[in-house]
């Protein structure tokens, strides 16, 4: 990882779509080089995959989301890590994070609607071996997610020219 | 009835954007290159502590040279990044943006018939402040051969026995040229034999793309006889809070520093309190806007490259400054068609003095869309030519 290496990265994190004329262009190196450098990025794991920001709330499919937080009891030798292995292998938790404070894991669940989400929750989260105790918040409405605002903001007015 | 107007009001010339400026206002669409500001908001932490500061009741007068937490904070600042050391009780003024620097700096070294030299193209502001100091402004030719530095010998050519002090703006604006420690130390000889002022508007200094900014005063014992200029406004994208600062031996401090408290008596308050956290904590907003712009320099250059208007590669500032010559169109004629035909605003080089002709001042401070758009449309133009 260099300088460079860095600077592919948050181009690609604000742009994945970007064609490989135009990163080379703007970071100054030779096609090739784009592409070999980002297919060891690839390699390493360091690029996990390319993938889009969306607006769910707007596209209007009605999905919902939940912040799920969790007490464990942690498992001699393993710690947390085998349980958080077990509960990030269903496909309604998209985030899954060990964190401090009164709960120990917090997960992102998604789900058709508020019944899929609980049912979920409370027949397959909660029940598991270790899990102590748990608490659900519905996520109302996201104004802002990874670094990507939800509302509008009005367009800054500049003059035309200025010297 | 007598005409009222001041002779030396008289004598400076109308802003030559304005012709361009009004026309763009009539037309709808336009993708304009023709700005010489951020197109980034003041990152939030910075305004968020402007805002609680008039909550607060922070809203009066501040002392003439500003407050003292911003002084003692820009000094450490400048020293850090620039290795520029300036006494923060007696070496250094807040002022209303870097314009109010420049014209008092001008008014504290300016005696009547005083010749001033300027480096151009340059920003628009310099003649006309010297000439309402009574002095006379004499353009110092930056080429494109040179890459818009200034030339030594053409320097040591110009210098009359009236001549006072010599005006330079690296990086600048119009042309994106930078002057690096070599280049400086060339000219500096020049300056302390003839004994000038040096006064060195380094606004763009942040915006430096290939290496480090050289700050004048560092090079070799300029320091006595330079008035450093800067601001936040670009680094910061803080325009509208009119906060630059003017930094100089103690002698020439003073001087300014009465100009400034009969005139202007201190730089707003909101503004001071907004740029002491910008050096605080934007720090990492400022390095992401710099990178941002070396993007989109690299691309709209190649792009200007490609569609065949030769440009040298920029290394500071955010301005593109390619000749038009080859299209046989004189810079105005060239940006005045461009605008009507395919809507894309520039500014023609002649409007930044002697050098600026045949070129035009293209800003790359839009979003990438917009430069692409504009590339796009550039290249409809001169296809049609």
């Amino acid at each position: 990882m260099d300088e460079k290496d860095l600077e592919l990265l948050r181009i690609l994190e604000e742009n994945s779509r970007l064609s490989t004329d135009e990163i080379a262009t703007m970071t100054s190196l030779a096609k090739a080089e784009v592409e070999r450098r980002m297919a060891a990025l690839e390699a390493a794991q360091i690029i996990k995959r390319y993938s889009t920001v969306i607006n769910w709330e707007r596209a209007g499919n009605g999905e919902v989301s939940a912040i799920i937080e969790l007490k464990v009891s942690p498992e001699r030798d393993f710690g947390y890590d085998r349980i958080a292995e077990r509960l990030s292998r269903f496909r309604q938790v998209t985030s899954l994070r060990l964190i401090t404070g009164t709960y120990d894991l917090q997960l992102i669940v998604t789900g058709k609607n508020m019944q899929d989400v609980s049912r979920f929750v409370s027949e397959h989260v909660a029940p598991m071996d270790r899990i102590r105790e748990t608490a659900t918040h519905i996520i109302m409405k996201s104004y802002k997610e990874n670094g990507n605002t939800f509302f509008e903001q009005p367009e800054t007015e500049r003059l035309p020219i200025s010297p | 009835m007598r005409n009222f107007v001041s002779s030396r009001a008289q004598e400076i010339p109308p802003s030559g954007i304005r012709k361009f400026f009004d026309l763009v206002l009539t037309m709808e669409d336009v993708v304009s290159l023709g700005v010489g500001e951020p197109d980034f908001r003041t990152p939030w932490n910075i305004c968020e502590s402007g805002i609680y500061s008039i909550e607060q009741g922070v809203t009066s007068y501040t002392s003439n040279r500003g407050l003292q937490t911003l002084r003692d904070a820009l000094s450490h600042y400048l020293a850090q990044h620039y290795g520029l050391n300036y006494n923060s009780n007696n070496e250094m003024i807040i002022t209303t943006g870097v314009s109010e620097a420049l014209d008092i700096a001008v008014r504290a070294i300016t005696d009547p018939g005083d010749e001033i030299l300027i480096a151009q193209p340059g920003y628009v502001s310099y003649g006309p402040c010297v000439t309402l100091a009574g002095g006379t402004p004499v353009p110092l030719r930056c080429v494109e051969k040179d890459h818009f530095k200034v030339n030594p010998d053409t320097l040591a050519e110009q210098i009359t026995s009236k001549t006072k002090a010599l005006i330079i703006n690296f990086p600048n604006n119009p042309t994106g040229g930078v002057m690096t420690e070599s280049d400086l130390k060339a000219i500096a000889d020049i300056v302390i034999d003839h004994d000038l002022v040096l006064i060195s508007d380094e606004v763009y200094a942040e915006l430096t793309y290939e290496g480090q900014h050289c700050s004048a005063a560092t090079v070799s014992d300029l320091w006595e006889r330079t008035i450093t200029l800067n601001g936040f406004s670009k680094a910061y994208a803080m325009t509208g809070w009119r906060i630059g600062y003017l930094c100089a031996p103690q002698e020439l401090c003073d001087a300014a520093l009465k100009i400034h408290q009969y005139v202007m008596l201190c730089a707003p308050v909101t503004g001071q309190v907004a740029a002491l956290e910008a050096l605080r904590s934007a720090e990492e907003d400022k390095n992401s806007m710099v990178n941002e712009y070396r993007l989109r320099r690299n691309m709209f250059i190649s792009g200007l490259n490609r569609i065949g208007l030769t440009c040298h590669v920029p290394e500071g500032a955010f301005y593109a400054f390619p000749s038009v010559e080859k299209t046989g169109l004189s810079d105005e004629e060239f940006a005045e068609r461009l605008l009507k035909e395919q809507r894309v605003a520039v500014v023609p080089g002649s409007v930044f003095g002697t050098g600026g002709e045949g070129h035009v001042r293209c800003s790359y401070a839009v979003s990438r869309k917009q430069l692409t758009e504009a590339l796009e449309r550039m290249d409809t133009f001169l296809k049609s030519l």
